[in-house]
């Protein structure tokens, strides 16, 4: 570089086009995009056309064919007779169900152990220490098979129970079974009014900061919120006439052995495919948040909060308005990819045959061979999904960050 | 920076011209290689299935060594590929292996939209039902309401959907990818039902904490003709297969076996000569040695002696030839005559 801009520069007339480091940089580029592209068309035309002489079916077209198979859970309405594609489709509910119930529970999980490790007890923080120390370096897929098969062995068999709260909930190997809500006529005002409930809350939230900026008086904001998000649906539920009753499951304890148990489709059911990947997901995931809380809050520099101290802050309002804001700055970055990567690792689903995307996308596969296609699937299905994450945690971090004057 | 890229790409650009041009026939591409990749099971006892010392056994092992000793005279010249029902077509579409013999199911969709062709069938089997003795079950129909255990991507999982559909009994599917945490899940008591070939019943059964406590109920839901399946395209490979099928089969009903096999070189039966290689010239037809079908018989044995090494009545899954026996004793097995 430095050679050709002394040249040129030494030359008192205009230099060779081809001595230009300008047209030779856009020469170049111009080159590698036109490669880059007869790479990209001689893979898709060279495998399109290997497809087509090997007779192997490729093409959209299968989506819309019978499936046939079965799936165990499914959030939207699915039968054998529906089509692949429909199958495709139960099977991403499914993995987002696991990502969304995994990132939350790992999120809570993981803020406790971290603040838990920084705790002035030993007790507690050496447990949480041995927590993160243990969970984080055994692999997750050994985890997933612990608590699917180890766990699963330890809990009542088909024909047994486990009964919490009042006879209402039960466990054994077949999932965890509860009441299941029926909503009948009317029910849909109580939506009505829990959204009304949040909507308002926004605008006494932001009501609330207008005043203190400029009153200095503060507002119970939270218990405010807390009682509208609860209290007005309560009140619809009442003034409408309760309209909704409790569907329990069934449990059979006399008959032929065959029909003893749980009955199916009766009350609501957390099938144990369910239960293991989501406890390994997110307990695995919460030893890494574990730490990224941690380091967020020792990142905060021990001046803060004297000065806060001396500002006359108690202990509390400290944390929830000085260190923890700054500590969020340093934890939403790593954090995001703990999420990505929770959401990634629901894909070890298969080994343990809960219906998520990709086991449900190589049943797809096998059945129609369409290997291509199916793949594309699940790529598309997880960048967008990560895209998402990622969006949507920048967002926040950029509402997180540190507004430099 | 850009003078270093750019011949790696036009590099790999023409290697992604090249691999289009070059496509031998298998046939040519196993001789230079000097084996078989043979695409087999995860292990399923009886069919394909690796011992301690990791040698690989089973009917479906002993197909791919016969076509082995067809080739090369050799039947230790194959190496085993252990796929997942999930891989095996994506495996032998790309051709990762050459040959895939994994007892799968020969259908209609996979013979013609796969880019495969199925070369015979091998074992005639249909899919059944295991379950605990103590549920007193007598009759799959009595199995309204039981949780399924079984693997994914097979036929099984779309013949128990027909099935419990066509019976309007509800049910619940769990479906896993590897047989051998179908067992697991089964045996913990997750499921009532443990489905899948009934050969692979038997096979499987012994694998469960105790054997003894299940049984496999009588009927059978499907038809199930397991094979050997090659790539399509390809007829010279396709008639090595389908023939070491058919000689296996025809040394049975001739009353060739690896035992006898030199004796009856000499034997005055013609059908016995031509199949042996003593007359005529039946091995340039598929591009093999005339004495291939020799070397099948004699490094690998006939399919009786295949059948009872591996499943049959003597071997712990204790199968009895039924339907797969010969068609002159009242079974299906059936090979087109070497003439």
């Amino acid at each position: 570089m430095s050679v050709m801009e002394q040249d040129s520069a030494g030359a008192p007339a205009r230099a060779s086009l081809l001595n230009d480091p300008k047209v030779r940089g856009i020469f170049f580029q111009v080159v590698l995009i036109a490669v880059l592209v007869f790479v990209g068309y001689n893979i898709v035309s060279n495998t399109a056309a290997n497809l087509e002489r090997q007779n192997i079916a490729s093409g959209w077209g299968f989506l819309e064919n019978t499936a046939g198979f079965g799936i165990i859970q499914s959030l939207a309405s699915y039968s054998e007779t529906s089509s692949y594609g429909q199958a495709l489709f139960v099977g991403f509910l499914n993995t987002l169900l696991v990502a969304i119930v995994g990132i939350f529970i790992a999120t809570i999980v993981g803020f406790v152990v971290g603040i838990a490790r920084l705790s002035d007890n030993w007790v507690i923080s050496r447990l949480a220490y041995c927590y993160v120390e243990l969970i984080r370096n055994v692999p997750l897929l050994l985890q997933i098979f612990f608590w699917y098969f180890a766990v699963l062995r330890a809990v009542p068999g088909k024909r047994e129970k486990w009964s919490f709260f009042f006879d209402s909930f039960h466990l054994n190997i077949a999932g965890f079974r509860g009441p299941k809500p029926i909503w009948q006529d009317g029910a849909s005002l109580i939506g009505i009014a829990l959204i009304i409930a949040i909507v308002a809350c926004i605008v006494i939230a932001q009501w609330a900061r207008k005043r203190q900026e400029s009153t200095g008086q503060q507002f119970p904001v939270f218990w405010t919120a807390v009682g509208l998000i609860i209290g007005l649906p309560l009140i619809m539920y009442f003034v409408t006439g309760m309209p909704m009753h409790l569907e329990h499951p069934v449990f059979v304890d006399t008959g032929p052995r065959i029909r003893q148990g749980f009955q199916l489709n009766v009350g609501f059911n957390l099938i144990p495919e369910f239960l293991a990947l989501t406890a390994a997901l997110s307990i695995y995931t919460a030893s890494f948040i574990a730490e990224i809380v941690r380091a967020g809050i020792q990142a905060v520099s021990h001046g803060q909060t004297e000065a806060a101290h001396a500002l006359g802050l108690r202990q509390s309002p400290t944390l929830r308005l000085v260190i923890i804001p700054q500590a969020m700055r340093v934890i939403i970055p790593p954090l995001t990819s703990q999420y990505l990567n929770l959401t990634k690792n629901s894909s070890l689903a298969v080994a343990i045959a809960f219906p998520d995307l990709v086991s449900v996308g190589g049943t797809v596969l096998n059945q129609t061979g369409q290997a291509i296609e199916i793949i594309g699937i699940w790529m598309a299905i997880y960048l967008t999904l990560s895209l998402v994450t990622s969006a949507f945690m920048n967002w926040y971090n950029q509402r997180m960050a540190l507004v430099e004057r | 920076m850009s003078k270093k890229i750019l011949p790696l790409v036009l590099g790999a650009a023409m290697g992604v011209a090249a691999t289009t041009a070059a496509s031998a026939t298998t046939l040519e591409d196993v001789k230079a290689k000097g084996f078989i990749q043979c695409g087999v099971s995860q292990g399923l006892p009886g069919f394909s299935n690796p011992d301690a010392q990791g040698n690989w056994t089973g009917l479906d092992v002993d197909l791919c060594r016969a076509m082995a000793a067809a080739v090369f005279g050799d039947a230790s010249a194959v190496k085993f590929t252990p796929l997942s029902a999930k891989e095996r077509f994506t495996a032998l579409q790309s051709g990762e292996v050459d040959v895939l013999s994994r007892n799968t199911t020969w259908t209609m969709s996979r013979d013609t939209k796969l880019g495969l062709n199925f070369a015979g069938v091998n074992y005639y089997d249909g899919q059944g039902f295991m379950v605990r003795k103590d549920l007193g079950v007598t009759s799959a129909l009595e199995l309204s309401g039981a949780s399924v255990c079984t693997n994914t991507g097979t036929t099984t999982e779309l013949n128990v959907a027909d099935y419990f559909r066509a019976n309007n009994m509800p049910y619940e599917i769990v479906a896993f990818e590897k047989a051998d945490e179908v067992v697991a899940a089964y045996d913990a008591g997750r499921c009532d039902v443990y489905t899948t070939d009934a050969s692979g019943l038997y096979a499987q059964r012994l694998k469960l904490t105790n054997p003894g406590d299940h049984m496999v109920l009588s009927e059978i839901i499907s038809k199930e003709p397991l094979g050997p399946v090659v790539r399509q395209g390809d007829d010279e490979w396709f008639n090595v297969a389908k023939w070491t099928l058919n000689a296996m089969i025809n040394a049975e009903e001739l009353g060739v076996s690896s035992a006898n096999v030199d004796d009856m070189k000499s034997s005055d039966n013609p059908s016995i000569k031509r199949m042996l290689g003593v007359e005529g010239a039946y091995g340039e037809g598929i591009g093999l040695s005339n004495d291939w079908a020799y070397n099948v018989i004699k490094n690998v044995g006939n399919y009786e002696e295949s059948f009872n090494a591996n499943v049959g009545p003597d071997t712990p899954l204790g199968i009895s030839r039924g339907v797969n026996a010969l068609w002159s004793d009242g079974g299906f097995l059936y090979a087109p005559p070497v003439r």
